[in-house]
């Protein structure tokens, strides 16, 4: 554990310059939006890295009403945190950008609501593995969990209802669509690391849940030999 | 013993108790009546202004009263041991779920019909739209908070701070289902739109989340 946090310290601070300089100075300056445009260097692969982890907590949160297994909890726990960290990072930069180019800091659209909610219902997670007491959490977790998930697509198509602001995507939308070559390769580069980013926080994250949990069920092995002296 | 006798035995004890008690409906009524007059004095709406504001005030009321009764549902089976009983009798777990949300259902749309009547006196209301339409989605949207609620409250009563979890576990998952109602309302009371999109959405989200309740609750009850 610790060799690890060892290794993964430097590598986190060596991914997270180069993406810093490769948006600050190596990305060309965007035509219409100037240098803002360059947050969405950050602002994108956030979003993916916290979507990545909402999927992975749903699933290991299946996994392990169907199996039981505890390193399939603590994988939920991790993801739920990592991915709340990062929906953080997405929803503290897209008012940033949005600020000077919609002239608004925040509105009600599609997107926007959609990602506050998903956060809101993942923070409320975080809150309830916090209060929930003993080896019930587990349960309780990863069925919160199923109703969290079934959730994201009734909050989509009812805010979708409203009109929407946020920008379409980039990427694999009509004829026009696209990124430049320059732009896209940094943008590509940056997505990369913060998926690395976002495994190697996963990755610590997991084996504190599980040192958390061998030191929980010492507690209780120790609390039963003392009861039966 | 079959589901359904064993929800009908369940509802009924849950509303005998009621009945003789009174505990869940007394406080939700004086809850909700409490906050009608708050809105009120906050806002102080003309008969034009409220119609716009009347879907989310009323639905907001109702959300933080029904909030109220869901907290006392299962508090109710802890006292004697009751639910770890129900846990070791062969009885179907979700006939026992079932009884619980028809129970909770009943009183919020009790409620619910105490208190239009005061919405109506205090904020000058007059329906524009169909009157009808109001009906529909006040059952969808009741549907939608007590099934929800009672499974949440059935996972808040096993945390440290029972009384409190229930509202921070159940808002944020229930923000589709209150937009749903609050903008179905104003458009029904504005006559300025067809809520039809909103009664789709309420149907589906009250199907999609009865099926994962009833899935998954007999994990939730037997979760040790």
């Amino acid at each position: 554990m610790k060799k690890i946090a060892l290794i993964s310290i430097p590598v986190v601070l060596l991914l997270l310059g180069i993406s810093s300089y490769l948006a600050l100075v190596v990305a060309p300056t965007e035509a219409t939006m100037g240098d803002v445009q360059r947050i969405f260097y950050i602002h994108v692969p956030s979003g993916w890295v916290a979507g990545l982890c909402f999927a992975i907590n749903f699933l290991a949160s299946i996994v392990y009403l169907w199996k039981r297994s505890l390193s399939s909890d603590a994988l939920a726990a991790a993801s739920a945190e990592v991915g709340v960290i990062f929906g953080a990072v997405l929803l503290i930069t897209g008012p940033l950008w949005a600020r000077p180019v919609w002239g608004i800091w925040w509105t009600w659209d599609a997107r926007l609501t959609t990602t506050l909610i998903l956060w809101l219902i993942y923070a409320s997670y975080l809150v309830l593995r916090r209060f929930a007491s003993g080896g019930q959490t587990q349960v309780l977790a990863a069925a919160f969990a199923i109703f969290g998930f079934a959730d994201v697509p009734i909050v989509y198509f009812s805010i979708r209802w409203f009109r929407t602001q946020h920008p379409a995507p980039v990427m694999g939308g009509g004829p026009d669509s696209g990124l430049a070559p320059p732009i896209l390769h940094v943008f590509l580069t940056n997505l990369a690391m913060f998926t690395v980013l976002g495994i190697i926080f996963l990755v610590l994250r997991y084996q504190l849940a599980m040192q958390e949990q061998a030191l929980e069920s010492a507690h209780a092995q120790a609390a039963l030999r003392g009861v039966s002296q | 013993m079959t589901t359904l006798a064993v929800t009908r035995a369940t509802l009924w004890k849950d509303l005998r108790m009621e009945w003789r008690s009174k505990d869940a409906i007394n406080s939700m009524l004086f809850f909700a009546l409490l906050v009608v007059v708050i809105f009120s004095f906050a806002f102080n709406p003309t008969a034009e202004e409220s119609r716009h504001i009347a879907g989310g005030l009323m639905w907001v009321a109702f959300l933080f009263s029904a909030v109220v009764a869901l907290n006392q549902t299962w508090a109710r089976e802890l006292r004697n041991q009751v639910l770890d009983a129900y846990r070791v009798s062969p009885a179907p777990p979700n006939a026992l779920f079932l009884a619980k949300a028809v129970g909770n259902f009943l009183f919020v749309t009790i409620l619910e019909c105490l208190m239009a009547p005061l919405f109506v006196v205090f904020y000058e209301l007059r329906s524009v739209g169909p009157f009808w339409q109001l009906i529909v989605i006040a059952l969808l949207g009741t549907w939608a908070l007590v099934v929800n609620g009672t499974f949440f409250g059935a996972l808040s009563i096993r945390t440290r701070n029972r009384e409190i979890m229930l509202p921070l576990i159940l808002f944020p998952i229930s923000i589709p289902a209150l937009l749903g109602m609050v903008d179905a309302t104003t458009l029904i009371l504005t006559g300025d739109g067809s809520p039809f999109f909103w009664m789709k959405l309420l149907a589906v989200y009250d199907i999609v989340f009865t099926s994962v309740c009833l899935l998954l609750f007999e994990s939730v009850l037997n979760a040790e």
